[in-house]
Formats: C-alpha cells, structure tokens, sequence
C-alpha cells in the first residue's frame, strides 16, 4: 500500500495544466500530491469542491521532503477530496459496470463469473444486475467458450472473456491466435473481433508453477491482437473499458497480487489510450521500463535511487503490444540509458522484444547497453524463498541503475 | 443463383443455343407446382422422431439443384485442373461428391441463418451467394478474391450473407459456430447456425465441450457432421469407436441422413432449423462421399480403392448426388435431357470465363501486406480526467 501511495506521489501531469481548465485528474493522487513538482504551481480544484490540503500552493515545487505521502493530510481531508476510493478489482468492475450499461453487446463469459461472482470478485454482482444471458457461467471448457466469445464477436457482440487464470488460456491458444487474431485478415477485413480477453496472471504467493505463468510473451507474437497491462485502480478502469470499446481484440493482463491495491479515482467517466504508455516518474538519469507488478518493485527501487542521489525515470510501458515508442524514445533521447525490468521470463519475454525494438530505433541515443532484468527461465517453484528468487527484486534493480550509471 | 447466370447469359451473343428459362414449356407440370418425392433411404433419429421421407419439391427446385450443383462440381474439376498447372498452390481440399449438403442446406434455410465449415469451403461459399470471379481469384490469390487473396483456398467468408468461413484448424469452426448461435440467441434473431465438420473433426475434445455450452444455454447452433467417411487418410472405423456420429451427442438428439440426396438434405436442414430455434442444439449426420482425395495433394487411392469410388458414385449405389436430381427430372418430364446437358456445357462456360477473368486480376499490391491487420485507427480515444485529450492514432 505503501509502495502505491508512494508512487502516486512520484507521479506528475507531464504537462502543466492550465488552471482555468477544470480537471480532477491530479487531485486523483493523496493530498499531498498537488505539490507535485511539474505542476508548477498551478492549482487545480473541482468547481464545487473545498481546495484540498490547504497549503498545497505554498509548498516548495521541487523539495520532496518526504519518500513516503503524509498519512495524516490525507486521513483529513478525505471527505473533500473529489473521487472516490476504490480496490483495483473494484475499478475493473467500474468500468466493465459501466460499459454494459452503455452498450447492451457487451456481455462477460468466464468461469465463475456470474453466479459466483467471480474467482477475484471482478464481476461480483453482475450477474444479478444484468441476467443470466448477459454475465455467462461457463463450464470449465477454455478453447470452446474461447471459440464462442470470438465466434459471436464475428457477428457483432462484444464478449469480455475471462480466463479464471491467464495460463488456462494457453488451451484456448488456437482460437485466440487464429481465430481472434488472424480472422480479420483472412477473411480480407470483413470481421472484425471486437473481443476482450482478460484475466490474472503474473508469479503470485507460492501459487504453484501451473498458477504462475506469464502468458505476454506467449501471445506477443500473434499478428492482429492487442495486448495492454494495467498496473492501477486508475489504468485498470481506463484500460478496461478502451479495451471493450477497442474494435481490435484485446488481451488485458491483471495480475493476481494487484488485485486489492487502493487508489482515489475520478467520479467523472474517462477512458485511456490503449497504446500509450504512462509517466510514472520524470527523471533525468536512467529510463527504467517496467510494467504491472514489477512497477511497484521499480518504485521501491526508485526511493533507495533517490536517496542515492539517482534521478531515475520510470515509464509504465502498459501497452505491451504496440509499445508506445513514441513516449519510449523520448525518455531515452533524454537520459540515454535504459533498464527494462520485467517479469516475463528471460527468454522470448516482452523485455526482449522492447530491446530489440529500441535497439532498432533509439540506438543512436544509448549511451550504455540496454540492461533487461527479467525473471528466471524457471517453472515458478512453490517454496517462497525460491519463489523470490524466480522475480526480479528491488535489490537488484538498485544494482543495475548503478550499473548502468557508473 | 445458376438461373441468374444462365438467364445473364442468354443476353450474350455466343448464348444463342440456350433458350431462357422462363419461356419454355413443360410437358407436363408448370414452375411451381409441387411434388412430393421420397428420399432415397428413411432418416434415423437418435432421441427424437425423424421426419418424413416425403420432401416436397417443385419442378423449379429441381432444376435450381441440377444446375447449381453442376456449376459446383465444374468448378471443383476447374480447380483441379489449375491446381495441376501451378496456378492455385498451398493446400486445396476439393468438395467434388458432397454438392448436394451445400445446395440442400440452402435450400431449407435464408442468409439469415448463419452457416460456418472448415477448409472445404468452396462450394458453401458459392451456396451463400458467392461468385465464380471471387472464388477463382482467392484461389489463385489474386486481388478480386473474396479476402483480397489474403486468405487462399481455406479461408473463403462472405459476412453479408453469413457465410463465416472457411477454417483451417480441424474443429476449431465449431465452437465459433455455437458463438455465432449465442449471438443470434442474445440479439433475439430467430435464426439459427448450421456448423459443419467432417468425420475426423467429430472426434475433437471442442467439439463436445461446445455442445455441452450449447446445450446448456439452449443455444440455435445446428452441428452438421459431414461423414465422408475418411478423416484425411484415416478410414472412420480406424479412428472413431462409435461412428454412428448422429449418437455422438448423447443428450443431444441426432438424425442421419443421406447427405448425396439433395431433398433429404433439405427436408432434414429444415426440420432441424425448427427443432433448434424450439428446442436448443441437434446434431445432422450427413453420409457423403468424397471423389477426391482429402486435398490436391493426396490421390484419394492409397487408402481406398477406385472400385470403392466408382461403386458409390455410380456402379453399385449409384449415389452421385447430380445423377439422382437428373434421374428424377426426367422421371417427372420436368425438362428433357438436351436441357439439362445445355446446362452442362452453359455451365462448363460460366466456369471458364470466371478463370479467365479471375486470371487476370492482378495479385495483390505490397502495401496489402499490412492492411487488415488490426481495425484502423485502433478505435479507441482517450478522453476525459486523462489530462490529455488526444485521440490513439497510427503513427
């Protein structure tokens, strides 16, 4: 939790807003946050809201006195705060509550989802609000009621398909690989699969080695399918619903240990780009690229970094298919070195690919070679020391930024 | 769809021999009186009554039928013939035999009703409404093929008339089809989806799990088992302990039907679209044959006798599903057999101009190479407390 507060500390608008815009979106931070070093000093407020944090104006722009946001200003002012508090499970819920609200094509199928309410609760209540024909309990049969969610795409719907665990989905790689990806093309662009593919995946807490695969680097290869990672209460609700509205088939990889990470959204409806990436924290030394649960590794890292006297910027690269190499490249033409941690395993992971991609575009820039540090090429053991090993750790990333610094 | 043609064709100055359809005489019946025929063998049910042999047809039907399915089995021996000189590559898997499914089937349902198969597709494509030019192009992957020359021989759609294809993975089509059936289901259509499949795909694990979600949710999804008997080089009594394929459902009720008699393909395809929209999901088990091997590549003799095939189509059972149809239209005096060999050889033309103009369709352009490959523009923008009011665009 810490860890999350803290980041969202760290993270700034990148471009300055203009006060007389009226916007929430840095007020989604703790109270402290509107300090944040790019604002500039321009206070934003919500029309009918009291300011926040009172002093926020008077603090210093640049001084960050503390690594970690002050509980006590944010306990107090909680009930001005515009937005509301929520779980990640909860802001996926948001979002897909609000998107079949929205469009009656969209309709949810998974193991569990319905009745249940969901393995992760994502889909808790659902069921009840929407009906039987609209929030589906499937039998445990991945490649078939994979094959029909992209089947009835093909006619129109927008099915949103849960994989209880995105490593089940690896029986229905068949269908998402030549069906959802590939129809659109062999068919000359007649069908469009206007699918969502979501689920948890990632290393979880001693989970099993079958519980703990990363399917990014699996599917990262099949043309014709996107593929983003939410890492956020914030990006989870954004991403999940520009994936449902996305025409293109899309696979949203949660992961299981994010599920319960708190953070103060907008009440007002937004939704993200699905190809861009997010600027968790300018800096000016080192890029580090990460995303989903190494985030929060990356940021633990990044508050020894700074006591160290490192700027590090970390970008969020949330779009593992298409990288967002627009906002890639300018962090590396600034800081000319790069550091991808991830949590693919080594071999054919999203990291390789991301290296490979900069090397061919931004090698000009590097001023180091790119250092990717991924997890092991492992099955994930049960016994959790071994377990910590498998993942990268903040340790580590710490050691490659000087690494790469020296 | 044939008629159409023919009645273009009459229009052409090298036509002359064709009389127009519409103004001949019959001998004895007009256009649209109908008769009554029985199918060649009773229907078998499995849990569930089998309709009656009785299918009622008109002399027009009948007519549509023979040359529909003549123009079919042309254009199988046309691709054949290209295949030989290089010109259609890669796998091409011919339906040459099996005419009377298509042309049955389309006889009973509307384009409503959504019908998906694997990779032996070329004649459903041409049931659906497609054309000789488009389907000749796609073969030769040519840029007036129905997917641009982008999908081949197995990949064969045409959205507008429901028609999804025209897959290559053995049984993945299926559980396509049963989502197809959802989503006439959900969006309250009243229609239903045939999904075809051969013997060798009755035996895939999705095949079952979809029928199972089918009929659980009560599902208008129609599973067509065309049983040719070979699952590519693999007889059925090898591969399959219970190749009664109409029982495979278990709980499903099936019916088993002769699949090279075109009206009892057509009595059955309606039967079952009734029992669907009523009652959830049926299995039809078509017995059919195949005269060429599983795919161009394979002779269709290492695994079978020639004997065997001229014995189904015309020796000793004589099921050649065109020489029944023209059996029976010169059994009713419906047109005399010059007609129908006019047809023959008007069709036989159709078919060759087709390959003359798909030849020269140009093959596709390079920049064709990207295109189609995710929905332009990616569809989504970026709104709202985002701070950045931008819309994703392709870079």
């Amino acid at each position: 939790m810490a860890s999350l507060q803290m980041a969202a500390l760290l993270s700034a608008p990148s471009t300055p807003v203009p006060s007389d815009r009226v916007r929430v979106g840095s007020l989604r931070l703790s109270a402290s946050s509107s300090s944040a070093a790019r604002n500039g000093g321009a206070l934003v407020v919500r029309s009918e809201a009291k300011v926040s944090g009172g002093g926020a104006s008077a603090r210093g722009l640049s001084l960050i006195t503390h690594a970690v946001a002050e509980k006590a200003a944010a306990a107090s002012s909680a009930d001005s705060k515009p937005g509301h508090e929520l779980l990640l499970f909860e802001a996926l819920r948001e979002g897909l509550d609000e998107e079949m609200e929205r469009d009656p094509t969209v309709c949810v199928m998974g193991e569990d989802v319905g009745h249940y309410g969901g393995s992760y609760k994502v889909t808790k209540g659902l069921a009840t609000k929407y009906g039987d024909l609209r929030v589906l309990d499937t039998p445990i049969a991945e490649n078939s009621f994979t094959g029909m969610g992209i089947g009835s795409a093909m006619t129109g719907l927008r099915p949103v398909v849960e994989g209880m665990n995105m490593g089940f989905l690896l029986l229905a790689y068949n269908q998402i690989s030549n069906n959802c990806g590939m129809l659109h093309y062999t068919s000359g662009g007649q069908f469009k699969i206007p699918i969502v593919i979501r689920g948890p995946g990632g290393v979880g807490r001693q989970l099993g080695a079958e519980h703990s695969q990363r399917l990014e680097s699996y599917f990262q290869s099949i043309p014709g399918l996107q593929m983003v990672a939410c890492s956020t209460p914030y990006n989870a609700k954004g991403l999940m619903k520009a994936a449902i509205r996305s025409e293109n088939p899309v696979v949203l990889f949660e992961h299981v240990l994010l599920y319960n990470l708190k953070e103060r959204i907008p009440d007002e409806e937004y939704v993200l780009s699905l190809e861009e990436a997010e600027m968790v924290r300018p800096g000016e030394h080192v890029t580090i690229l990460t995303y989903s649960r190494m985030r929060y590794h990356v940021m633990q890292a990044a508050k020894t970094l700074v006591n160290k006297g490192y700027d590090p910027e970390v970008i969020d690269i949330r779009s593992l298919k298409p990288f967002d190499l627009y906002t890639i490249g300018n962090s590396i033409k600034k800081t000319h070195r790069v550091l991808i941690v991830e949590e693919c395993m080594r071999t054919g992971g999203i990291g390789a690919s991301l290296r490979s991609a900069i090397i061919d575009n931004f090698w000009d820039y590097l001023d180091a070679p790119i250092l990717c540090l991924s997890s092991q090429d492992v099955p994930t053991p049960y016994a959790g020391t071994l377990e910590n090993w498998t993942v990268v750790q903040p340790e580590q990333i710490v050691a490659a930024v000087e690494q790469l610094c020296k | 769809m044939a008629a159409a043609l023919l009645r273009r064709a009459s229009t052409s100055p090298s036509a002359s021999l064709l009389r127009p359809l519409s103004g001949r005489l019959f001998s004895s019946s007009s256009d649209e009186s109908v008769l009554s025929i029985e199918t060649s063998v009773p229907f078998t049910g499995h849990k569930i009554e089998p309709p009656s042999r009785m299918v009622d047809t008109t002399p027009k039907e009948l007519l549509s039928f023979f040359s529909d399915m003549a123009l079919m089995r042309r254009m199988e021996i046309a691709a054949d013939s290209l295949y030989k000189a290089k010109l259609i590559r890669g796998f091409c898997h011919l339906y040459d035999g099996q005419e009377a499914v298509a042309v049955g089937m389309e006889a009973a349902i509307t384009k409503a009703d959504g019908i998906i198969t694997a990779y032996r597709d070329h004649c459903t494509f041409l049931g659906r409404g497609g054309n000789l030019v488009q389907a000749f192009s796609e073969l030769m992957g040519r840029q007036a093929g129905c997917s641009n020359g982008k999908g081949g021989s197995m990949h064969f759609y045409k959205k507008d008339a429901s028609f999804y294809g025209g897959h290559g993975i053995v049984g993945a089509q299926v559980p396509l089809g049963c989502g197809v059936a959802f989503a006439q289901k959900y969006n309250k259509e009243g229609a239903v989806t045939f999904a075809l499949y051969g013997d060798g795909a009755a035996n895939q694990g999705q095949l079952f799990e979809a029928l199972n979600i089918s009929a659980l949710w009560d599902l208008p999804a129609i599973l067509v088992c065309e049983n040719n008997h070979y699952g590519m080089g693999t007889a059925e009594w090898r591969a399959a302990k219970s190749p009664a394929y109409y029982k495979r459902g278990d709980y499903v009720p099936g019916l088993k039907v002769d699949g090279m008699d075109a009206l009892a393909v057509k009595q059955a395809c309606k039967f079952a679209k009734e029992y669907a929209l009523a009652n959830g999901p049926i299995i039809l088990e078509m017995d059919t044959y195949r005269y060429h091997g599983h795919s161009m590549s394979d002779p269709g003799s290492t695994y079978r006798t020639r004997d065997e095939i001229s014995g189904v189509r015309q020796v000793s059972q004589e099921r050649d599903p065109i020489e029944r149809v023209r059996k029976l239209i010169l059994a009713h005096d419906i047109a005399p057999a010059s007609e129908l060999k006019d047809i023959e050889k008007e069709v036989r033309k159709q078919v060759d101009d087709a390959i003359a103009q798909a030849k020269e369709s140009p093959m596709p352009d390079a920049s064709e190479l990207f295109t189609n490959v995710y929905v332009k523009g990616y569809g989504a923008e970026s709104f709202g407390a985002d701070r950045k009011e931008i819309r994703a665009t392709l870079p």
